[in-house]
């Protein structure tokens, strides 16, 4: 199979799904690990509480499935919950372990009534490139300063600024709204719910096939 | 920055997109498919489905229009109507929706938005709230599509409903759907000053001004049909009699009694780009 959509029993996998779909991409919704590891590229999507998330990967095993794609060395995508358990932890419910993969911290955007700022961010908002990493990313695409559509209330700060793709401003938080490391990619915003923009990211995924 | 959001509401009942007057009187305009198409090519930031008539239909044929939405449309789909069991959530998001709204179940049963929130995650969960304007600015709840009185007061249940993990709230104004006579800006700037999730003002827009006000007042997000519904049957092209069911009186002979104008959401963004920040492509 082309791409593994990897199925930890949280949605939205049919949205991605339909994304492949719709440009001629072949996909499996699977939490087979020889299935995921035999696949081309492999998305992990995710909307959802990060803690159940990671507890139902673990059950299921797949932290190892993610672990030994990731160490083959072909593309690996993260959607956002699917990139925030890619990092150390999330001060979801305190603090909750995350896959560790990438370094760094999920946390809340302050919310707060008399000073109107509304969490979740849900809506289409800018990314911008702040570096040269677009240049090999499946965002090389002209996408600077487009809109992609964002829905979440937890954000990700990696250790390292260098592995920044994009940033965006949501409220008064500036923070990375997608990253890439060697073979990982991962992106808060859903480019499958993306219209156009999110279209020509999974054109540039094509590619890799 | 937040860019505020310009979601084209489709009401649904059977194979038809309907738009009725506080939420009653339900008229037939066409095919809700043919609709949505234009929208999301207009520019719609997100379609909102609404099943109005859920308990009384199959509930298959709103889930085959969310997949086949899902299928050509790339933006976010939420859908309403008949959401009351999780296995319900499950249904309608496995046919591509990307978020449900619920009203009525949550009245019956707070939990269910407690629980949904927890499995699916708060942004998955719109809280719908259906008022009518009773003395002294007082707003009380109604269900089932504003057939059923609660004698709940809107303002608790709306501040409730973010405790429970509601990831936003849309407020319907019974006494302004589909008159085009404005948004009660009041109803949003109190329900803003008592809440900090989304919040979706639905009811009254019928046009440009009414959208920047609903904004000004606090608004994230405007949910409008009738302006874009009317607006898109200005263009006699538009008219396929060959899919309407039931009446189709009010198609044939729109133009006689018209309170909208030909307007469409590619010119409201036009008309707001100025004045709010706004997603012009």
């Amino acid at each position: 199979m082309e791409i593994s959509i990897i199925n930890y029993g949280m949605n939205n996998l049919y949205s991605v799904q339909n994304a492949c779909n719709n440009i001629g991409i072949n996909s499996i919704i699977t939490d087979d690990h020889e299935v995921i590891l035999n696949s081309k590229i492999a998305i992990l999507p995710g909307v959802g509480a990060f803690r159940e998330a990671i507890q139902n990967i673990k059950n299921k095993n797949l932290d190892k499935s993610i672990y030994d794609f990731i160490s083959t060395g072909k593309p690996f995508f993260g959607v956002c919950l699917g990139m925030q358990l890619l990092f150390d932890e999330s001060a979801e419910f305190g603090s909750t372990q995350g896959l560790g993969i990438i370094k760094g911290k999920v946390s809340r955007f302050d919310s707060n009534v008399k000073k109107k700022l509304i969490v979740p961010h849900v809506g289409w908002n800018k990314v911008s490139f702040n570096n040269n990493n677009y240049k090999n990313s499946v965002m090389k695409n002209n996408l600077n300063k487009e809109f992609m559509y964002f829905v979440h209330s937890y954000y990700v700060t990696p250790q390292s600024k260098d592995i920044e793709l994009t940033s965006t401003t949501y409220q008064d938080t500036t923070y990375c709204s997608s990253i890439i490391t060697e073979n990982v990619t991962a992106f808060q915003f859903h480019p499958e719910k993306s219209g156009n923009n999110g279209i020509k990211i999974f054109n540039e995924i094509k590619k890799l096939l | 920055m937040i860019f505020p959001r310009i979601i084209a509401r489709l009401d649904i009942k059977g194979p038809n997109l309907v738009k009725g007057i506080h939420l009653e009187g339900l008229r037939v305009l066409g095919s809700p498919s043919q609709f949505a198409n234009k929208y999301f090519i207009d520019g719609a930031d997100e379609l909102f489905y609404q099943d109005v008539v859920a308990s009384l239909y199959n509930r298959n044929s709103i889930l085959e229009f969310i997949r086949n939405t899902a299928k050509t449309i790339s933006i976010p789909l939420t859908v309403g109507g008949g959401i009351r069991e999780i296995s319900d959530i499950s249904n309608a998001l496995e046919a591509g929706a990307d978020k449900v709204a619920i009203n009525t179940a949550a009245i019956n049963n707070p939990n269910i938005i407690k629980e949904a929130s927890r499995i699916f995650g708060s942004s998955t969960i719109v809280a719908t709230v259906e008022t009518i304007e009773s003395e002294n600015k007082t707003y009380l709840a109604y269900t089932d599509n504003g057939r059923e009185y609660t004698g709940i007061d809107i303002f608790e249940w709306c501040k409730k409903l973010e405790d429970l993990g509601a990831g936003e709230i849309m407020i319907t104004s019974i006494d302004r759907d589909g008159t085009g006579t404005g948004c009660d800006t009041y109803l949003i700037e109190k329900i803003r000053d008592l809440i900090s999730v989304p919040l979706i003002a639905h009811g009254g827009i019928g046009v440009t001004k009414h959208i920047e006000q609903a904004f000004l007042s606090g608004a994230n997000a405007v949910a409008i049909a009738s302006i874009i519904h009317y607006g898109a049957l200005f263009d006699n092209e538009f008219i396929d009699n060959e899919t309407i069911e039931g009446n189709k009186n009010f198609v044939s002979n729109f133009k006689k009694f018209k309170s909208f104008g030909p307007i469409d959401i590619k010119k409201i963004k036009n008309e707001l780009k100025d004045i709010v920040p706004i997603r012009d492509k």
